[in-house]
């Protein structure tokens, strides 16, 4: 950064920027708090996660970048309770996959996303049952894993939604900057 | 900030995802091996969250509560029957109660039981979900004035909901019947027999370990036993249930969905701590 006084104009870009670079994993956080709050569905805050990282991780790699994920990761295993490390981990390996698979999806209609996502949420639903069974060394039942994976599967559409809007108002934004 | 050379930083930002993917895995490592560590970030966490979630749950509790207006207009009628129907129950059990107590406080008389100390308690609202899809907990936002221990036991207006495991400055933890890793020694209230709730994380605990002979019957009333004492006798749990598959699960007095202030009884007892 260069020490000079920007003219105000210039200080106002700058902040927009790092307003737009903060606001996909902000956002991501501030949904996982709320998806914490009482609501007596169990299992809710997980289900919220994954959706808006695929979506990031697709439609904007950038803005989440492998560290952030790994911090999300870590926020989600101590507020769900679940052994440290397999958030973060079923996290960042959806982020890579989802990278991966980004040129492909990006160009497709919303369907065959949100079906490449159904995959991709039963396969994290699996995985993290995989690591908690071998970490408490104990079988584990399949219902809560499935139940966890519907429930992402159908926040997916509300939350792409959402978050599609705000991808196009920053794109028309950048696109003025 | 240091400026990479191009090649430099698109090197580094491919081989960040798999050195993080190691970094879980070493995460995953020590978690297992300092459990402590692992319970100290949590509470430090939920202690930094607790007032924000506590701010956010105005609104949410607002909404929620509008919404269970508007479906309490739609069922007026027939709520209205129920209730006058139980009205009519309640009056009758409550002159029972009366009656029983009257007795009961002459029988102590007579053969000199010693009273119970009261045990203190405080109240405490419940800010957060704390669970997962393999844990069933909740986190409550507890004053600095407020001292709470672990092992405290947790009950909501109904009956036992659970117990305290993690304590932070102003947060605590509460792992609830129906988690995966709940054990509580109870008592069938019918045959005085003893057995073993256990979470199955559903939101009906099953009963196990029963002494032979005494099967738990349906309907009838689950309390606390005071065996490895971890819990004080009497404390109301549940009714059994039995399933279609005959197994005995326990409906629990307890609203664990709807928990909004729970009291934590401080009886001092030695148990073993989760």
């Amino acid at each position: 950064m260069s020490g000079r006084a920007a003219p105000l104009a210039g200080l106002l870009r700058r902040l927009d920027a790092l307003a737009r670079a903060l606001l996909p994993a902000g956002l991501t956080l501030l949904l996982m708090l709320l998806a914490a709050l009482p609501s007596g569905l169990p299992g809710l805050l997980p289900a919220v996660a994954l959706p808006c990282l695929v979506f990031w991780s697709v439609f904007r790699p950038a803005a989440l970048p492998p560290p952030v994920v790994f911090g999300l990761g870590l926020v989600q295993d101590l507020l769900t309770a679940a052994p440290p490390g397999t958030g973060v981990l079923v996290l960042l390996l959806a982020h890579g996959v989802a990278g991966r698979w980004r040129r492909l999806l990006a160009r497709q209609r919303f369907l065959l996303v949100w079906l490449a996502f159904a995959g991709l949420a039963a396969g994290a639903a699996a995985l993290g049952l995989g690591l908690q069974a071998l970490l408490g060394w104990r079988l584990l039942p399949v219902a809560p894993a499935f139940w966890q994976a519907l429930l992402a599967i159908g926040l997916y559409p509300g939350l792409a939604w959402l978050l599609t809007r705000l991808h196009e108002a920053m794109r028309r934004a950048e696109a003025m900057a | 900030m240091i400026r990479l050379s191009v090649p430099l930083h698109q090197a580094l930002a491919r081989l960040s995802l798999p050195a993080l993917i190691a970094a879980g895995f070493g995460l995953m490592l020590l978690g297992k091996a300092d459990a402590l560590l692992a319970e100290r970030a949590r509470m430090a966490l939920a202690d930094a969250l607790a007032p924000a979630w506590g701010a956010l749950r105005q609104p949410v509790l607002a909404l929620q509560g509008a919404l269970g207006e508007a479906a309490g207009l739609l069922s007026l009628r027939t709520e209205n029957a129920r209730l006058r129907e139980e009205n009519e129950r309640l009056r009758h059990w409550q002159d029972a109660a009366a009656s029983l107590a009257a007795e009961n406080a002459l029988l102590r008389r007579q053969l000199g039981v010693l009273p119970e100390a009261a045990p203190g308690f405080v109240t405490a609202r419940v800010v957060a979900d704390g669970g997962g899809a393999y844990a069933r907990a909740v986190l409550l936002s507890t004053g600095p004035g407020q001292p709470v221990r672990k092992g405290a036991v947790a009950m909501d207006a109904r009956g036992l909901a659970g117990r305290v495991t993690e304590v932070g400055s102003r947060s605590a933890r509460v792992v609830l019947l129906t988690d995966l890793n709940s054990r509580i020694p109870v008592l069938l209230e019918g045959s005085r027999a003893r057995a073993m709730l256990v979470g199955t994380n559903t939101a009906r605990p099953r009963l196990q370990y029963w002494p032979s002979g005494s099967e738990p019957q349906e309907g009838e009333r689950v309390v606390t036993s005071a065996e490895a004492n971890a819990f004080p006798a009497g404390l109301p749990v549940g009714l059994v249930r039995r399933t279609a598959s005959g197994a005995a699960e326990v409906e629990l007095f307890a609203r664990l969905d709807r928990l909004d202030l729970l009291r934590l009884f401080d009886y001092r007892l030695p148990g073993i701590l989760p």
